[in-house]
């Protein structure tokens, strides 16, 4: 397992403050940065899934 | 003073004719004591004008970001710091997500793109789009591409676009506080030539963006006078990054009284929940506007954000037994 370094929410970094309104946000909408370098990702979104691409570490999809 | 709901019972219900904007503004501004009554009054109104059937469509982004436009309630301005970065959905995707919708039940698929108005690389798109869905799914299709000319409406048509949407997005009057890169008298036309053309016209807006229970009125009657086929009523979802991003989250009362509102304003017409109602309204909410005035449901994902999953709205829909509309296409 990857250590989450960026909120996928607000792309700040993880140890820096509370995150919980963000993760309550992720339920409704998809990541928006890579957790890992913080970059935007590239997301479309499905009817019923979503999908999110970030140029350095690869995609990510809905569960 | 004879009480608003006895009015509307006659008016409304008994005859079929809307209810005028000094109307409604007593509408919006009843009492949460009478919120009970008031949206029984408007399912009986849906249920005598429009019937018990429910419309389930589902939406995709064809091309998403990066819009010369600053509608301020939208991720999907490039004039803004929102995270939504700028892509193009590619045909077998599209098809795809086609698919996914017409299992759900739907009847419709809605293809949108984040533009001022399709030039002709999305016409194009759209109209492979268009062939490569209709080769493989049974499924109306429509499209919501911004400000058409005359010539790009005739375009559509021919290609079997059924229906048009084009959002008022909020009253005139308070028009320029969301949006300064058109006019409202700009979009106006847009619907005017879409229902023209013999496209059923979808045509709605959002409320909770600040303004005030006159405006909101105000969109109801406008949006009343171009006589839609079907009205889809979002309720602002701040985006981080937008002008309207710090606004507060409509109370789910004032989100249930304007739907009544809208659907005694426009008692025939398809009134469609579109985004934002997980934030105000929940799920418990969801069910009182179905049985509030609403016939319709996005269902699924929208276009940045997500919605319920499709099954907890098939479900509710069951539950309340109301039927799901079948397909006519009406090629
Ligand atoms: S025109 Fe549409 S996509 Fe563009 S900013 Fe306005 S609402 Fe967003
Ligand atoms: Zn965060
Ligand atoms: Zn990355």
């Amino acid at each position: 397992m990857t250590t989450v370094l960026y909120c996928g929410h607000c792309g700040r970094e993880t140890g820096d403050g509370a995150h919980e309104a963000c993760r309550r946000a992720l339920t409704l909408e998809p990541p928006r940065y890579c957790d890992q370098c913080r970059r935007r990702m590239i997301v479309q979104v499905h009817p019923m899934g979503w999908t999110a691409r970030c140029s350095t570490h690869g995609e990510l999809f809905s569960s | 003073m004879t009480d608003i709901l006895e009015v509307a019972r006659e008016q409304v219900l008994g005859r079929g004719v809307g209810l005028s904007q000094e109307q409604l503004v007593e509408v919006l501004r009843s009492p949460d004591e009478q919120l009970d009554d008031l949206l029984a009054l408007a399912h009986e109104v849906r249920v005598k004008w429009c019937g018990e059937e429910v419309e389930v469509e589902g939406i995709i982004s064809l091309k998403t970001g990066g819009c010369p436009e600053d509608c301020h309630f939208c991720s999907q301005s490039g004039q803004f710091t929102s995270p939504v970065r700028s892509v193009w959905l590619n045909i077998p995707e599209l098809v795809e997500a086609a698919k996914e919708t017409a299992k759900t039940g739907a009847t419709e698929f809605c293809i949108v793109a984040a533009v001022r108005g399709p030039d002709e690389r999305l016409m194009a798109q759209v109209k492979a789009g268009i062939e490569a869905i209709n080769a493989e799914v049974d499924i109306n299709i429509a499209c919501s591409l911004g400000m058409l000319t005359q010539a790009q409406v005739d375009e559509l048509k021919a290609m079997g676009v059924h229906r048009y949407n084009h959002n008022l997005e909020s009253a005139r009057s308070y028009f320029g506080d969301v949006v300064t890169t058109h006019s409202f008298e700009e979009r106006w036309e847009t619907c005017l030539m879409v229902r023209d053309s013999g496209m059923e016209l979808c045509c709605g807006g959002l409320v909770g963006m600040g303004e005030s229970l006159e405006q909101r009125a105000e969109l109801a009657a406008q949006l009343a006078e171009l006589e839609p086929h079907e009205v889809p009523l979002n309720f602002l979802n701040p985006r981080p990054g937008t002008p309207f991003g710090d606004m507060e989250i409509m109370a789910g009362k004032d989100a249930l009284r304007t739907i009544a509102a809208f659907r005694l304003a426009m008692p025939k017409t398809v009134l469609r929940y579109a985004g934002g109602r997980e934030l105000t309204l929940g799920d418990l909410g969801t069910r009182e506007g179905l049985l509030g005035g609403i016939n319709a449901v996005i269902v699924g994902n929208y276009l940045t954000t997500l919605g319920r999953p499709a099954t907890a709205d098939l479900d509710l829909l069951a539950d309340l037994k109301m039927p799901v509309k079948e397909l006519q296409k009406t090629l």
